[in-house]
């Protein structure tokens, strides 16, 4: 097993470039350290460590836009009051990841990249139409969220690449709901999630752990753009349908998760979203 | 009084087995199988791996007999021709690296000759499903008063029901541990138990050794719950085997997922009741049937169903019982001990059941209970007289008023009436719980316990009895300072060295405290007889005799004590008729559960725990073992789940085994009638199993009354209770 451990951007990329020898880039370590014991093949890895990359620390406000470091953590967005008000949802579910362990530790980008179908910080970043911003020797580049993933896992992120910041655009939103479903109230991993954020763009509804990726439910917010707020869950099942596609696993089951899923999806429209 | 390890444990300074250092000692790690039967055709070990370096066992290796000796000796230690269940261990590893030695386990295949399993007791077992006689049955058991055909025929109404419980696991914080190493000849085995004669027996049979050739030494022991009473000594002869082959010191720590895959747990149970009920609704039969699944290998299984069967039909008066048991060979790993030892089984069935049979005689659970709990004279359903001076009745009005039912009930019909998802119930248990060892177990123990004066004038408790959270330390030591007159500071407790203290008996079964207590009462009597004082004599008097008497004679004084079983108990083992335990805990237990029907998800907003357990001991240890055992119960009602697939369990992660956070608790109240009982110490009886009896019943009936639905399995996942619901269609679904 090899870590490097470098102290500037440029010299992590230098490092990331290099083919011969690729890195697992390694921020809080939340999701890669869990499975330590019992995954040999985690050993014979090469990890590029980010926590000297001060650069990528911390959150940033600009005219336009919240920009999320490649380092900022869950904690560092629960303890800005300045993102509480703006972002109350970003709290929320930051709030729900894990135990007070992992939350500061535990970073945005690092959900991103992990790309598990069950994330709890993903959603919302989606939901108000994050921006993934990616950096290698060749330069930058910019992904929209909501276009990131393109299977289980699968993200967009080359093996030369680093992501070095999640930029928020910032809207006037009506409305910004976050549900997370798990099996008990706290540490627990969603077995439905759910972001909706409302603004002059229209609406945004994301869900989790009911496809393959966290998925932006498009029918969903059509269907809200055209006919308005549901009457029933059941009005919601068409769309539903055609924007996820739950399972059964060791968690829920496929129906649960889709009958779920609508219920607090109606909901969570109907709640001040008038 | 301060618990005694207490601040240790806070501190970090307390050392479980993987804390203790021992130079040179080497690493094990257990092969096991992936089949869950079959006949071992080949064990294949990749020619990558230098295998010279790496200590490796199997049962050829076994000096002695190739049996895990408990109740029978069908286990074996280390699989021979045929594996019986999924991880069943086959080889052991040793090596100084641990990373080594998980390596290496990875690099063995074990070839097996699949055979069929029998999973599901639900079903009898196909002819090539046998494994043990004509039906696959470990054991059979019967209770029989009356005639329950005929009061069955003369009911005013008959009400059936078939519950469905399933395994739990423990989710001890430590998981199992042991060190073994070699000493003048001499095998030593250390770790984490309940149960140190228990490993002692099996160790000498299978190390082929006398009694004083094994010494066995608990180590501080971070929880157990009955999952460290039989599994222990198969990890202890592991590490023995491994150590006598290395000659070096071995340790095996399992990780949680091995601890999870390859342990014990709560048997899973089926249970069905047919009720006959009068025109009061007063109880004329009760006919119950109960299937437990005992996993692949007798361990426990007989005595769990014993217990499953007396609790099985409540404690209610009834004229007419009748209770079949059996316990079924499955090919999944053995099902075991596990706090509550099958009543939370059958107590889960006969409380839910109560609510079906209140519901179909018109009365509400509260009236149909007061109609039936036992009055002081009653007999049970093994003919046992209970004459205690409890006041059952008063235990559930208490429970029902401190939970402000009446008042609520009517809070939550609003709720119901203008909240669109959320629905909150009310919901009851009465139940009891046996403490002590069912029937003659505790004459056939004939547990022994010493107290010694030490020179300086303190004295030192030497027992079986080990500390695994739960309170022995300090309890046993208030009981002897209040004995003998002394400071708790003056009483010593000896460590649980089976080469240094008598065989007590198993720290198990709600006995520590009441039976074993006992004990440390009467062996400080005995010393202060030995050293010539008076009955009355406490304090300095016992403090200075002792010094003197060590002076003098250049040796200790050792007050001996050994059971005896209450006056006038009897219990007859073939006809399972008499007094089934010298005395038992009674709880009435309440609880309060709101319902979202947006995801179907049940929070216990709050619950009421009354019980008798004569008088309390430690106020605190007492009320923490009523939380703890509520909040396991809690667990095992509504979340709590192993997934089973082809006779493996699927989810042996903390990620998705899903126990109660403190944020799934409600306030736990928990308040104690203390109506003493001779018997036991300072009036005592035993504790430790009663709370886990009571919250699923309650639980349970809760979210019946809440939403209208009548589940009848656990745990009552949203998921199943969304399928319930909607069963049971149109009867909430006002969406504002």
């Amino acid at each position: 097993m090899k870590v490097e451990r470098p102290r500037a951007l440029a010299a992590a990329l230098g490092l990331l470039g290099d083919a011969a020898a690729p890195l697992v880039p390694l921020a809080g370590g939340t999701d890669l350290l869990v499975h330590w014991p019992v995954r040999p093949d985690a050993r014979t890895r090469g990890y590029l460590d980010l926590q000297r990359l001060d650069e990528l620390r911390g959150i940033r406000w600009s005219e336009d836009a919240l920009e999320l470091g490649a380092l900022a953590t869950y904690w560092d967005v629960i303890t800005d009051s300045r993102v509480g008000a703006e972002f109350p949802i970003l709290v929320e579910a930051a709030r729900q990841v894990g135990a007070i362990q992992i939350q500061s530790r535990g970073t945005w980008a690092g959900n991103v990249a992990n790309g598990s179908p069950a994330a709890d910080g993903v959603p919302v970043l989606m939901a108000f139409g994050a921006v993934i911003v990616l950096e290698s020797r060749q330069g930058r580049r910019e992904v929209p969220l909501d276009a990131y993933y393109s299977g289980y896992r699968e993200g967009a992120r080359r093996e030369a690449e680093l992501i070095v910041a999640i930029r928020i655009p910032r809207r006037a939103h009506a409305l910004q709901r976050f549900v997370k479903v798990g099996p008990r109230r706290a540490q627990a991993i969603a077995k439905v999630g759910l972001a909706v954020a409302r603004s002059e763009e229209g609406w945004r509804v994301v869900a989790a752990s009911v496809a393959p990726t966290v998925r932006r439910c498009r029918a969903v917010e059509r269907r809200l753009e055209e006919r308005g707020l549901p009457g029933s869950p059941e009005e919601l099942d068409d769309a539903l349908r055609a924007d996820v596609a739950p399972i059964d696993d060791l968690r829920s089951t496929a129906d649960y998760r889709a009958r779920v899923l609508a219920r607090v999806l109606f909901d969570a429209t109907r709640k001040g979203g008038a | 009084m301060e618990r005694i390890e207490g601040l240790a444990k806070l501190t970090g300074r307390e050392r479980y087995v993987d804390d203790l250092q021992v130079d040179g000692a080497l690493w094990g790690m257990t092969v096991r199988s992936r089949a869950p039967r079959g006949r071992i055709r080949e064990i294949r070990f990749d020619p990558a791996v230098d295998w010279s370096e790496i200590v490796v066992v199997d049962h050829r290796d076994i000096p002695g007999a190739n049996e895990v000796l408990l109740i029978e000796p069908d286990q074996p230690v280390l699989a021979a021709e045929r594996v019986r269940h999924v991880h069943e261990p086959v080889l052991l590893l040793a090596h100084p690296s641990r990373e080594v030695v998980r390596r290496a386990a990875h690099a063995i295949e074990i070839e097996v000759d699949p055979e069929p399993p029998y999973l599901d007791v639900s079903v009898p077992p196909r002819p090539d499903q046998l494994q043990r006689g004509e039906d696959n049955v470990f054991k059979r058991l019967r209770i029989e008063k009356g005639d329950v055909d005929t009061a069955l025929a003369r009911a005013a109404r008959v009400v059936e029901g078939e519950y469905r419980t399933g395994a739990q696991e423990h989710v001890y914080i430590e998981t199992q541990g042991m060190l073994a190493w070699e000493e003048n000849g001499v095998v030593f085995i250390k770790g984490s138990l309940q149960c140190p004669y228990y490993v002692h027996k099996a160790a000498i049979r299978a190390l082929g050794r006398e009694p004083d050739g094994v010494r066995i030494v608990q180590a501080a022991t971070g929880g157990g719950f009955g999952g460290k009473e039989e599994y222990p000594s198969m990890i202890a002869l592991h590490a023995a085997l491994l150590t006598l082959a290395a000659d070096r010191p071995v340790k095996i720590v399992y990780d949680r997922g091995e601890d999870m895959e390859a342990t014990t747990k709560r048997h899973p149970a089926i249970v069905r009741h047919r009720t006959g009920v009068d025109a009061d609704g007063r109880l004329v039969a009760q006919d119950i049937d109960v299937v437990m699944d005992g996993g692949a290998y007798v361990t426990l299984s007989p005595v769990v169903l014993s217990r499953g069967i007396i609790h099985a039909s409540g404690p209610y008066r009834c004229e007419n019982v009748r209770i079949h048991g059996r316990v079924m060979l499955t090919n999944s790993p053995p099902h075991g001990a596990f706090r509550g030892f099958g009543a939370p089984q059958t107590h889960f069935a006969n409380e839910r059941h109560m609510d079906v049979v209140a519901a179909a005689a018109g009365l509400d659970p509260i009236e149909l209970r007061r109609r039936n709990l036992l009055l002081d004279g009653d007999e049970t359903a093994t003919g046992q007289r209970i004459v205690d001076g409890v006041d059952r009745i008063a235990l559930l009005d208490q429970a029902v008023d401190l939970s402000g039912w009446r008042e609520k009930e009517a809070a939550h019909a609003e709720l119901a009436r203008t909240d669109p998802w959320l629905r909150r119930g009310m919901g009851l248990a009465c139940f009891h719980h046996g403490a002590g060892f069912t029937g003659s177990g505790e004459v056939m123990l004939a547990s022994r316990l010493d107290v010694a004066g030490l020179p300086d004038g303190r004295v030192e408790v030497r027992s079986a009895n080990i500390e695994m959270g739960q309170g022995t330390l300090t309890i046993f030591t208030a009981i002897a300072a209040a004995r003998l007159g002394l400071a708790p500071s003056e009483v010593a407790i000896a460590e649980a060295d089976t080469g240094r203290v008598p065989n007590s008996g198993p720290t198990v079964a709600s006995r520590t405290a009441m039976i074993v207590g006992r004990l440390v009462e009467e062996a400080c009597d005995d010393l202060r007889l030995r050293l010539g004082l008076p009955a009355d004599a406490r304090g300095e008097e016992i403090r200075q005799a002792v010094r003197e008497h060590a002076r003098a004679t250049g040796e200790e004084t050792v007050g001996r004590a050994e059971y005896e079983p209450p006056r006038g108990v009897l219990w007859d083992d073939a006809t399972y008729r008499g007094d089934a335990y010298a005395a038992y805990g009674w709880g009435a237990y309440v609880a309060e559960v709101e319902v979202d029907l947006r995801t179907w998800a049940t929070r216990v907003v709050d619950f009421v725990a009354v019980q008798d357990v004569g008088t309390v001991l430690h106020r605190t240890l007492a009320a923490g073992q009523v939380q703890g055992g509520v909040a396991q119960g809690i667990g095992w009602a509504l979340m709590e789940e192993c997934r089973w697939k082809d006779g493996a369990m699927q989810n042996a992660q903390l990620t998705n085994y899903i126990v109660p956070t403190s944020f799934d608790l409600p306030p736990i109240r928990v308040h104690f009638g203390e109506t003493p009982w001779p018997g036991g110490p300072m009036g005592a009886k035993g504790l430790g199993e009663l709370p886990i009896d009571g919250p699923a019943p309650a639980v349970v009936n809760a979210v019946a009354r809440a939403i209208g639905v009548a589940p009848t399995e656990i745990p009552l996942t949203p998921e199943r209770l969304m399928d319930l619901d909607r069963r049971a269609e149109g009867r909430h679904a006002r969406i504002a």
